[in-house]
């Protein structure tokens, strides 16, 4: 016999995000659990890939839960969807902290990483959300070379775009655009309307 | 820092690659600019979509962790979140709409991937994940096909459905969500809707409230789909009313 698989603790109340929200601002834990199932998994993942290290990362990806407990109440759907939010601050907190770090000591752990730009594949090694990273990987395939690069080291490594001009010995301005173009190009292969 | 640099940031400010006073400069001018205030939010959520790409797996103890340190953290309270924008508080557009299809899969994908393994506890858990792998192989294939088309609709109960159909590959997948669990000793059917002929396209686990099944079957020209509840095993011709009925988009 199989067991039964159920989403959080109660298998007959998925409601959409937006109502977990809704209900986590409340105070609802078992709500609280439900969007933890979904939102946990792409906030681990994106926190790992800027810290690339496992402790510090749970610590980072923790603080960010629990954050998402709190300021539920601040959540405003005008502003974008729930996963946007919550992914928003897990990659802002992972980058606040290399960022702490980086202005502390670790300039040339830092410098020896800009050597090396990410390849998509060592990103995704562990990845398990493989509808969503099929749609992404093959949108990640029509942008340029550049811009590809541009995009990954920002986002998946949580590099400034100094820094990514610095790595890839390009002008400032054309990283900038580099970094808008392939987003809207990503944006429209992946079908995001606002 | 010139107007036309500020329109430039909208992609490194939803990456988070700009300085502080860089960051600060933009959300000011985007408080008044609505073009870059709109795209900054579009590629934000861009982003996110490259953020659920790296999802792994959450350890158990996070979430027991978690769990508890939440009973202690005093939540903040709606009443005191100002209406308008605090100052430096992100930038405000109008509402996204579409968030549907990416949510559902980011929910199912999630799900339907190792969750669901690690909770079988079945002697032959890897077969079954193999099938799984094999099943969720060819979900990803419609999904993401260059002609899939996507449909939504509310079904009952404030369940919520999902249809993308892939002309090229003739196949098509219903994602479901929030979906109240059949009565008991009964299963969901999906059947293909050719033309008020209903032919079966397959089962639904009764065991998930959400879910992404491949349709059994070509889609072979059907003009939509319908579900009903069927006896456990299901029925060579649906029994009931249909509880849900949705169009392929053209
Ligand atoms: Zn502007």
């Amino acid at each position: 016999m199989k067991e039964a698989v159920h989403i959080g603790k109660n298998p007959s109340a998925e409601p959409d995000l937006q109502d977990l929200m809704g209900s986590v601002a409340l105070g609802d834990q078992q709500a609280f659990a439900g969007l933890y199932d979904v939102v946990a998994g792409p906030v681990i993942g994106v926190v790992r890939g800027v810290l690339r290290d496992q402790a510090q990362s749970e610590e980072v990806a923790q603080e960010v839960l629990v954050e998402v407990w709190r300021s539920a109440a601040r959540y405003r759907r005008e502003r974008g969807s729930v996963i946007n939010w919550v992914l928003t601050l897990a990659h802002q907190r992972a980058v606040d902290r290399v960022r702490s770090v980086e202005a502390s000591a670790a300039r040339e752990h830092r410098a020896a990483l800009l050597d090396h730009a990410p390849e998509y594949d060592e990103v995704t090694e562990q990845v398990e959300a493989r509808l969503e990273r099929e749609q992404v990987r093959r949108c990640l395939r029509t942008l340029t070379e550049l811009q590809r690069q541009s995009v990954t080291l920002a986002y998946y490594r949580g590099l400034t775009y100094r820094e990514v001009a610095e790595s890839l010995a390009l002008p400032l301005g054309t990283v900038k655009t580099r970094l808008r173009d392939g987003l809207i190009r990503l944006r429209d292969c992946l079908g995001v309307t606002a | 820092m010139s107007t036309v640099d500020l329109h430039t940031l909208t992609g490194a400010y939803a990456l988070h690659a700009l300085s502080d006073e860089e960051r600060g400069a933009f959300e000011r001018h985007a408080a008044d600019c609505e073009a870059c205030a709109r795209e900054a939010l579009e590629l934000s959520e861009t982003a996110a979509r490259l953020g659920l790409a790296v999802s792994v797996s959450s350890p158990s103890a996070l979430k027991s962790r978690v769990m508890r340190r939440i009973t202690a953290v005093r939540q903040d309270s709606p009443r005191v979140v100002p209406l308008t924008r605090p100052p430096g508080g992100g930038i405000r557009a109008r509402r996204l709409s579409r968030w549907a299809l990416a949510a559902c899969v980011a929910g199912v994908a999630a799900f339907g991937g190792t969750t669901v393994w690690q909770y079988e506890r079945a002697q032959d858990a890897s077969e079954q994940a193999r099938r799984s792998e094999r099943r969720t192989d060819a979900i990803a294939a419609v999904l993401a096909a260059s002609d899939a088309r996507t449909a939504g609709a509310e079904l009952a109960g404030g369940a919520r459905g999902t249809v993308v159909v892939s002309k090229s590959r003739d196949e098509a997948v219903f994602i479901a969500s929030g979906m109240a669990a059949p009565p008991s000793g009964k299963v969901y059917q999906l059947w293909f809707d050719d033309g008020g002929t209903m032919r079966s396209a397959g089962l639904m686990d009764s065991h998930r409230t959400a879910e992404a099944v491949l349709l059994e079957g070509a889609v072979d020209g059907a003009s939509g789909m319908g579900i009903t509840v069927e006896p456990a095993g299901g029925s060579a011709e649906p029994t009931s009313d249909p509880v849900a009925l949705m169009t392929f988009p053209a």
